[in-house]
């Protein structure tokens, strides 16, 4: 008990840095097997996984909600949301929380993936535009590629992953349905 | 805080013009937007309203018109093409200039270049046909005819005394013509020359005037009007005029209704009433000032020489004392207000409930430490954290009696305005609920009341017809029922016609023609976008536009409205709304391995649920409670949940209540009553209606809040309803 309080109450990472170079810092993470990045200015905290509390009738990518000091946050998982297994819950497994633009103001969000790795800089001339095919993600969920030891990483975009609107669209799918139905 | 209406309407009209205006812009590509234009509609719609209620007459009369053809261009009759845009958005900004106008000041007439230019724009926007322009005069005229033609007329006559002075004849006062004039405002019934001062006249001059008149006039208007009628003899004739005794009952109708927020004097109330007029006033205060010379000390309560002077009569005087002596002490009671901001009570109220979550996690710490001394110690201090919680939430809870008097104004200029003569009831005014509840329900409530008005009563010929009572009622009602606040609006009047809505939606393409739809189901259809049953719009309302928007606000403060209509006998509008949207008292339940919280007020009470006591019937399941059958969900198979190890645990069968309507939820553990915080779940889950929010726990862990409403119908009406959207999802 007093374990999961501390869990909840312990000091998330911080992500310090200075200003324009912080641009081009990117944070990589697993989803499965595959490596990819998010641009750090997204990014408030990462937390290890505590508690989820499933919500019910909620499509799979909604993993569920945490209490992030008090606020209750939905977590996403990130693996369904592009197309994958759902993801297993291991020790290394994290919940980003990130920023996303909502209709009033901004909305905190979860994002879990299987585990982070490492902040990264990857200059600009190190960037290629998303592919406009042969990705197995969605093209508008990529941002950019990044080069990094002549691999590339696709770095999300996650205004559009986390796309507050689609997301609430696809939860509503239901009660739509039944609003036909009854 | 604003507490000014007029400025509150100003900064509306600005966001609502402004919409008007992207949207217009933005035309080509918008043209084919449905939702686009039902906001443009809606925009116009909106502004139209509130300006009538505040009387702004040229923002109305424009603003109909534009809206006219908005309607047409929402039910595809005409199509949104640049032009019509251009010609619009011309109209907008005449709008924008005729609402600074009439807010400045709404009696202002409209300059000639003004006037004009609307005119034009008018023209333009009916592409040169004048039949509109034609109907519209024509229906305002019908309503002017009936307004002063007037129905029966009631009541019993006015009593006029006229004493010319003996000059009258010499300052070129003609009697009689004051008599044919009075013609006019009434009807004269009954003429007495009072003739007694030429038998005493000695010498006769036959330039003298010495006449006296009794009239006894039946009439509609009111005292001032009638005395006006007098104005030119005021100086040359005593002058007294008694209203009937019908009228006393309306004074004190009046001053009873007068605003209780500025300590009026004796004569201003009186005046403000009718029932005195501004001569008799400066007669009596004249009187009373010679009185104060003549003898020093002792004035006179100018109420007792207005008696005397037959200005007003005892009970009409008695009545404004008594309306005096509460406004004072009212505004005694105001004095001992403190207004504060809004803001500051909620952040106050939030900090409470985290207090409250916090003391939750003490009070677990304290009983895995095992120090009785220490639990002994918080037990106290839970308490007294529940009460600071119940009366920081009580803070912010106000009378509703305060919105539903706004009404009273409403229905009275409607009514008038539309030849038929409506009651209001106020019932359950004194029943409270969050201020912010409040906030969301005054606009809905506004567009419910004109609705009642003008759809709802019938014309008093209509009524009478029917065998009704020429005046119609509408009833205004509140009360708390299981953690909800129910507002009723009932009106006496015609009711839904369920069959011409039937072939209105199939018109609008709404619902195919062959459907079957039950009563319950029909009447739903009137809170489906563009659907109204009158045939003719008015400038009140009857374009479909208002019951969207009514369950849509109401639904967004997690409150839900339904309607009941019988042809011919009224229509009775429920809405339910959650008393507040911070802190309830949950019971606690456990289902798999998850924690739920149902609000307690909705709890009925718990029971073991016996193996052999429920049964499945076509997809449902039904208990049999003490004899009476009763539609229950198991929340694990609902959620799709694990079970919690030991399968065989026994079940335990919940027992709630959403207005009438009764279901069982069975879970498997009971844990008990939880004070809980209502924390909400974030826009994108703000969707889901099973779950209405959630809470965090003492342990910090989440226990979702159920919705009751949502799993009450899930249980009677089956839970497959629920689960297709979610098949379709995966």
């Amino acid at each position: 008990m007093s374990n999961q309080l501390q869990a909840v109450a312990k000091a998330p990472v911080p992500i310090a840095g200075e200003e324009q170079q912080e641009l081009n810092q990117f944070l990589t993470f697993h989803v499965g097997e595959e490596l990819f990045a998010i641009g750090i200015l997204d990014i408030k905290e990462i937390i290890e996984v505590v508690d989820i509390s499933p919500v019910p009738l909620t499509p799979p990518f909604v993993r569920g909600v945490i209490n992030l000091r008090g606020r209750v946050v939905p977590v996403i998982d990130l693996s369904v949301r592009l197309d994958r297994p759902a993801t297993r819950l291991t020790k290394r497994s994290c919940v980003v929380i990130v920023e996303v633009p909502g209709r009033d103001g901004r909305q905190c969000m979860g994002m879990l993936v299987d585990e982070v790795k490492e902040v990264l800089e990857i200059a600009d001339d190190a960037m290629q535009p998303a592919p406009e095919f042969g990705a197995d993600i969605r093209t508008d969920f990529i941002d950019r590629m990044g080069r990094v030891d002549e691999r590339f990483i696709v770095i999300l975009s996650i205004d559009h992953v986390l796309s507050v609107e689609e997301l609430a669209a696809l939860s509503d799918l239901q009660k739509r349905a039944r609003g036909v139905a009854a | 805080m604003s507490s000014d209406p007029i400025q509150t309407f100003l900064d509306e009209c600005g966001e609502l013009l402004a919409v008007m205006e992207d949207l217009l812009l933005n035309v080509e590509s918008n043209a084919d937007d449905p939702e686009a234009i039902n906001t443009l509609f809606r925009a116009v719609h909106t502004i139209k309203g509130s300006s009538g209620v505040f009387g702004f007459e040229h923002v109305v009369h424009f603003t109909h018109r534009v809206e006219s053809v908005m309607d047409q261009v929402r039910a595809g009759e005409r199509a949104l093409d640049a032009e019509l845009a251009a010609v619009l958005l011309d109209c907008r900004d005449h709008i924008s200039q005729l609402v600074e106008l009439a807010a400045a000041d709404p009696a202002a007439a409209l300059d000639a270049d003004l006037e004009q230019h609307g005119q034009a724009l008018l023209t333009a926007l009916d592409g040169g046909s004048p039949a509109t322009a034609a109907n519209a005069v024509t229906t305002a005229g019908v309503v002017e005819a009936t307004r002063s033609g007037g129905g029966a007329i009631e009541g019993n006559n006015w009593h006029i005394s006229l004493r010319f002075h003996a000059d009258a004849f010499r300052n070129g006062i003609d009697p009689l013509s004051f008599l044919r004039y009075l013609r006019t405002v009434g009807e004269v019934r009954d003429t007495l020359t009072v003739t007694d001062r030429i038998r005493d006249a000695q010498p006769f001059d036959p330039e003298d005037c010495l006449l006296g008149f009794e009239i006894s006039l039946q009439s509609q208007a009111n005292k001032g009007e009638i005395e006006e009628v007098f104005a030119f003899a005021q100086d040359d004739c005593e002058i007294v005029i008694v209203p009937p005794q019908s009228n006393t009952g309306e004074y004190l109708a009046l001053l009873d209704r007068m605003p209780e927020d500025e300590l009026l004097r004796l004569g201003e109330m009186l005046l403000g009433a009718g029932a005195l007029t501004q001569r008799e006033l400066d007669q009596a205060l004249a009187a009373q000032n010679t009185g104060d010379q003549g003898e020093g000390a002792a004035t006179r309560p100018l109420g007792e020489i207005l008696v005397e002077q037959n200005s007003v009569a005892q009970p009409v005087l008695d009545g404004a004392l008594q309306k005096q002596g509460k406004v004072k002490a009212k505004l005694q009671r105001d004095a001992q207000l403190i207004r504060v901001d809004a803001d500051k009570l909620g952040q106050l109220i939030n900090l409470v409930g985290e207090l409250v979550t916090a003391s939750a996690a003490t009070e677990l710490l304290a009983r895995s430490e095992g120090s009785l001394l220490l639990q002994e110690s918080l037990a106290g201090m839970n308490k007294l954290v529940s009460e600071i919680r119940d009366n920081a939430l009580t803070l912010r809870m106000v009378q509703i009696g305060e919105t539903f008097s706004r009404f009273r104004r409403v229905v009275r200029d409607l009514s008038r305005e539309l030849g038929k003569s409506i009651a209001l009831e106020i019932d359950g005014g004194e029943t409270e609920l969050d201020k912010t509840v409040v906030e969301s329900l005054s606009d809905p409530l506004m567009h419910l009341v004109r609705n009642a008005i003008d759809h709802g009563i019938e014309a008093p010929a209509v009524r009478a017809a029917a065998g009704k009572p020429e005046q119609g009622t509408i009833q205004l009602s509140a009360y708390h029922d299981s953690g909800s606040i129910v507002i009723t609006i009932t009106d006496d009047g015609g009711g839904l016609n369920l069959d011409k809505l039937r072939d209105k939606a199939v018109n609008r393409g709404l619902i195919a023609a062959d459907v079957q739809l039950s009563r319950r189901e029909l009447m739903q259809l009137i809170f489906a976008p563009g659907l109204s049953t009158k045939d003719q719009a008015t400038d009140l309302s009857g374009r479909g536009v208002g019951m969207d928007v009514v369950k849509r606000n109401i639904e967004s403060a997690r409150g839900s409205v339904e309607i009941d209509s019988e042809l011919g006998r009224g229509t009775t509008i429920t809405i339910r709304l959650p008393l507040t949207l911070a802190i309830i008292d949950g019971f606690l339940v456990g289902s798999g391995n998850e924690p739920y919280v149902v609000p307690l007020d909705n709890v009925v009470e718990c029971v073991e649920l016996q193996k052999d006591d429920w049964e499945v019937r076509s997809g449902r399941h039904y208990v049999n409670l003490r004899g009476t059958v009763l539609p229950f969900v198991r929340l694990r198979e609902l959620f799709s949940l694990a079970p919690h190890g030991n399968a065989e645990e026994r079940e335990n069968l919940v027992v709630v209540r959403h207005g009438r309507e009764l279901a069982g939820l069975v879970v498997d553990r009971l844990e008990g009553e939880l004070q809980t915080v209502i924390k909400p779940l974030g826009e994108m889950l703000a969707g889901l209606r099973v779950v209405s929010g959630a809470t965090v726990m003492g342990n910090g862990r989440i226990a979702m809040i159920l919705d009751v409403e949502e799993l009450v119908r899930a249980a009677s009406r089956g839970t497959k309803a629920l689960a297709p959207a979610l098949t379709a999802l995966q």
